[in-house]
């Protein structure tokens, strides 16, 4: 019964979607905008899995390069994102997203 | 042995990622995510990429969250938020969209089709004598030569716009909105009773 349980693609392809689902909620009912930037960062890794996963599925190196390029995005979009909200948090005493709705009509 | 840790580490991650999500203390998110993240770099090794399970744990769990900690500390935003839906039945809404995105993905995955092309940049394993690190590093410094050149410019205009952003005195931060101040609450309507009386 053990030995039937092989680990093939599809497992981590599930738990990638799962995960990536978990991130896609979490950034529409949070309203702090940390917590936001971090449902974003699941999301990215939920994608990385996918990439890596594949690379391995289809033996071509290139999904693992791939993830290379998420990883400093990410870490790009996390620098100037947190300096924003260091921004926003001089001028203002609140976390939440809809302190911020200048723009709206 | 290899699903057993698979099963292990899958609800470390879930577990991980659903503190992220429902935790009311930032700092317990932060730490949910951390538990997401080394989760993740198991299953990087588990398919063989070892420098990608490495990098993944320098540059997340060691950087990133230590950075979202560190604002969550300068800021001192450890406390709860308020549970007031300003648009309504946005959690509802939320929570189909995401059964939906959930669906489509796994209905995505369970194809046979995503998994047929052939490879187009090299195997993962080549001849004997190459390890992970120089396989990435072949294909990334051949193949992927021209992104990795754009990366750096990225990496230079990330830098320079924290710095930016975050200096006390300047220009930017003025490009914040002050919101509308709310207007003071009036003793005018209180004053004329307060004198009558």
């Amino acid at each position: 019964m053990i030995a039937a349980l092989e680990l093939t693609a599809n497992y981590y392809l599930v738990l990638a979607a799962l995960l990536f689902t978990i991130g896609t909620v979490g950034l529409l009912i949070r309203r702090n905008v940390l917590v936001m930037f971090m449902c974003v960062e699941l999301m990215l890794n939920a994608a990385n899995l996918t990439f890596v996963t594949f690379a391995r599925e289809l033996d071509d190196v290139g999904g693992q390069a791939i993830v290379f390029f998420t990883l400093v995005v990410a870490a790009a979009e996390v620098a100037v994102g947190l300096a924003i909200i260091v921004a926003i948090f001089r001028r203002r005493r609140g976390a939440t997203a809809d302190d911020v709705h200048l723009l709206k009509g | 042995m290899e699903f057993g840790i698979f099963v292990v580490f899958a609800a470390l991650a879930l577990a991980g990622s659903l503190t992220v999500v429902l935790g009311h203390n930032p700092v317990h998110c932060a730490l949910g995510l951390v538990l997401a993240l080394v989760s993740v770099a198991v299953f990087f090794l588990q398919q063989d990429a070892q420098l990608l399970a490495a990098v993944q744990v320098i540059v997340y769990a060691g950087a990133v969250v230590v950075l979202f900690l560190f604002v969550i500390m300068l800021l001192g935003v450890d406390r709860e938020e308020t549970l007031h839906e300003p648009i309504r039945y946005q959690r509802p809404a939320a929570l189909a969209l995401g059964a939906i995105v959930l669906a489509e993905v796994l209905f995505l995955a369970g194809r046979t089709w995503a998994t047929g092309t052939p490879s187009a940049r090299g195997p993962l394993e080549e001849d004997a004598g190459y390890n992970n690190i120089e396989t990435v590093a072949r294909t990334l410094f051949t193949d992927f030569l021209w992104p990795f050149e754009i990366t750096a410019a990225l990496l230079v205009i990330a830098v320079v716009g924290g710095v930016v952003l975050a200096r006390r005195s300047g220009q930017p931060a003025e490009l914040v909105d002050e919101g509308i101040e709310a207007p003071e609450p009036e003793d005018a309507a209180g004053e004329p009773e307060k004198s009558a009386s």
